[in-house]
């Protein structure tokens, strides 16, 4: 069985995250960059459908030189080699555009199962997997909390906000995983060491035989025209107990239509 | 040609015992500590992530790193709880190291891989009630009978010895009289569960609560002759340099504390508000949190110093000693001054600085007492 994971750096969710002003694009190079949240969840299922069935995982990436810290993460947690998809003129692309990277470089390569986070916590598209789907000609299996692969079928619970469905393609297929999935492991020391020697793969796009003017900022089919900050969180609201403190609460939830 | 950036491989775990601690232990810990238990399946997590083979060769199940990358595992996971890094110190620097220093191959293939895993610990038995720091004072007996030494006596203090993954308690032992008249001292493999090895229940402590730390005693317990861990006769000098390496990590241990302090003060000090401001606002409070990141800084170089001598195969007994002594005791600085950031809150055994203050204070102690330190040190220049 041959796994693509597809792997995105993000600034991390967790510090201050900016656009830079000069082009209204995510100011990756001042960020503090980690693997995105819910491609961990997608690596580890890989790595698990590797353990129960053989095969390979690689690592593809589109992203700037300082992507290879996300690479190597994915490979110090066990993924077996990795392509980096990595020219300046990807820079400022939208979803569509990237979905056309990525589509192209998994085009070179050989895979039975591509899995990739159900979005990034950065553009926040959650699109990739339907785009990849349509451009690769093969099924999407989106928002996976449990994945089964039986003979030449993927089947997954495809988690919803009531409870799950359950759908199943044939295989190569594309599945997105929510975090509900599994419990990504950490690397282990002996990972980080044997991470060195695995095989990254760097590519540009006259490499994927891509036309550089057709991707990035100038072309792009969606533009950021203009951003803000979010508004400060307001006082909220004091309930005074005056005996009939819970009775106000209720209250309060029930406006709210939170009970 | 002065280089103390780590190097990629170790940051990287670094980074990832940052969030294993951060993740995993933080949100946890604070009930073993109250609970006085021993949190066997984070040890065992610990374990995976190949902490306890950090300073091993493959061949024996270690991760191939060196002593140095032990430390800095041992720093990232003091800056969130001591109990788990001195169970991870002692396990490897006092359980671990004497079988891999000066043990047989076949006491290598037979302890280590366990031991490497983290799904075995192993402990030290060197301290006695009547004695610490002069270890030579060891009243523990053991004379060889049948092939087997037969072990007589006690021992206290012993940090892994009776936790449910407890393998092994190496315990120094009198095995003779030396030419000179003086105490023949051997050091001696006792597995777990051996008849006439008894352990006693865990000491009430001040801190350290989630670690292992017991009595034990030894009547008639009779073990197989090839467990003496390398030559007899020379067990005291062996667990001396096992002693001189274990500084540099109870060093890092400390580094870790100093550093988890100035990471809750300056969180605190920025969401505290007293007369109507943030109390960080006061420079009074800034400048305590900047003296406790200039204490924690420059422990951390003295550590890296005596690391880096140890790994070029120069002497250095002396830096050890000098990180030792200078980082415990600006850690119970710091945690002094973290307490003081906090005001009553710090006093609460629920806010990690609450546990900082009790786990500084053996720092100072363990491993060496601050004044054994300052007289090896004094020694090294030839004084005394
Ligand atoms: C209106 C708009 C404008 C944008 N403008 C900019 C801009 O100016 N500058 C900018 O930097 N970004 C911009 N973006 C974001 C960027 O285009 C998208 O984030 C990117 O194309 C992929 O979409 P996503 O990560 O949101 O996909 P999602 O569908 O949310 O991601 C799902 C999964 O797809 C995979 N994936 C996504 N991207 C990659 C990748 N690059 N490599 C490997 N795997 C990947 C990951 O597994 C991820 O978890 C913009 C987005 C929008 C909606
Ligand atoms: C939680 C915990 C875990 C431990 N784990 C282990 C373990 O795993 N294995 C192990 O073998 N031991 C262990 N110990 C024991 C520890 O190493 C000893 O407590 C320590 O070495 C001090 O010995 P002592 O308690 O006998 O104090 P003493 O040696 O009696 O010292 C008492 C005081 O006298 C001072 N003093 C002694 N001699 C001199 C001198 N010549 N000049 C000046 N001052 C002097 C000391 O510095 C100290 O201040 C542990 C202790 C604790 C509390």
């Amino acid at each position: 069985m041959n796994i693509v994971v597809l792997v995105k750096q993000v600034p991390d969710s967790g510090s201050e995250r900016k656009l830079d002003p000069s082009d209204n694009t995510v100011a990756r190079a001042t960020a503090d960059n980690v693997i995105n949240e819910m491609d961990e969840y997608a690596i580890e299922e890989a790595l698990t459908v590797k353990e129960a069935q053989g095969g390979e995982v690689t690592v593809l990436t589109v992203g700037p030189d300082t992507a290879t810290d996300a690479i190597r993460k994915a490979l110090s947690m066990g993924a077996d080699k990795a392509v980096h998809v990595s020219d300046p003129a990807i820079h400022g692309s939208c979803a569509v555009q990237t979905s056309a990277v990525i589509a192209a470089a998994l085009s070179q390569l050989e895979y039975d199962l591509v899995l990739c986070g159900a979005e990034s916590t950065d553009g926040q598209v959650s699109v990739m997997p339907a785009l990849l789907s349509e451009r690769l000609g093969i099924p999407q299996l989106s928002g996976a909390r449990k994945l089964t692969i039986e003979g030449s079928m993927a089947k997954i619970e495809r988690q919803t906000d009531g409870g799950y469905w359950e759908v199943e393609a044939p295989l190569p297929a594309i599945v997105s995983t929510w975090d509900t999935i599994n419990e990504p492991r950490y690397p282990s020391f002996k990972g980080i060491m044997a991470a060195k020697k695995k095989p990254v793969e760097t590519k540009t796009l006259a490499d994927l035989g891509i036309d550089a003017s057709t991707v990035g900022l100038a072309t792009a089919t969606s533009k950021v025209v203009d951003f803000a900050g979010r508004p400060p969180k307001g006082e909220g609201v004091k309930v005074a107990d005056e005996g009939d403190g819970a009775d106000k609460l209720v209250g309060y939830l029930a406006a709210q239509k939170i009970v | 040609m002065l280089d103390y950036r780590l190097d990629e491989e170790t940051e990287a775990l670094r980074k990832v015992v940052r969030e294993f601690a951060v993740e995993v232990i933080a949100p946890q810990i604070g009930g073993f500590y109250e609970r006085d238990e021993f949190p066997t399946d984070i040890v065992r997590q610990m374990g995976e992530l190949g902490l306890f083979g950090l300073p091993f060769p493959e061949e024996y199940g270690g991760s191939g790193g060196d002593y140095f990358t032990l430390c800095v595992a041992l720093e990232e996971l003091a800056r969130v709880d001591s109990s788990v890094a001195i169970t991870l110190e002692a396990g490897v620097s006092l359980g671990a190291m004497p079988i891999f220093r000066f043990g047989t191959e076949e006491q290598k293939h037979q302890w280590l891989p366990r031991l490497c895993a983290g799904e075995a610990l192993g402990a030290f038995g060197l301290t006695e009630a009547g004695g610490g720091s002069d270890a030579g004072a060891t009243k523990t007996t053991a004379r060889l009978e049948d092939g087997e030494w037969v072990i007589n006596g006690s021992k206290a203090f012993i940090t892994n010895s009776g936790t449910e993954i407890t393998d092994l308690v190496i315990v120094t032992a009198v095995t003779g009289t030396k030419a000179d008249g003086g105490k023949e001292i051997s050091a001696i493999i006792v597995p777990s569960g051996t008849p006439g090895f008894a352990v006693g229940k865990r000491y009430a402590k001040v801190g350290w609560n989630a670690s292992d730390t017991r009595e034990l005693s030894f009547s008639d317990c009779r073990v197989p002759a090839e467990n003496l861990v390398g030559e007899r006769g020379r067990g005291y000098a062996q667990f001396l340099s096992i002693l001189d390496e274990g500084r540099i990590a109870i060093s890092a241990l400390a580094v870790g504390l100093a550093q988890g302090c100035v990471d809750e003060s300056v969180k605190y000090a920025g969401e505290r508000e007293a007369f109507g401001q943030p109390i960080g606002r006061n420079q009074a409070v800034q400048f305590m949190i900047a003296d406790m990141e200039v204490r924690a800084s420059t422990a951390r170089l003295a550590y890296y110093r005596a690391a880096e001598k140890m790994l070029r195969g120069e002497p250095f007994k002396r830096e050890a000693s000098i990180a030792k002594l200078y980082s415990s005791e600006m850690a119970m600085e710091n945690a002094r001054y973290a307490t003081q950031v906090h005001g009553g809150y710090g006093f609460m055994t629920e806010f990690p600085v609450g546990r900082f203050y009790r786990d500084a204070k053996i720092l100072e102690i363990g491993e060496g007492t601050s004044e054994v330190q300052r007289m090896l040190i004094a020694r090294s220049l030839g004084l005394g």
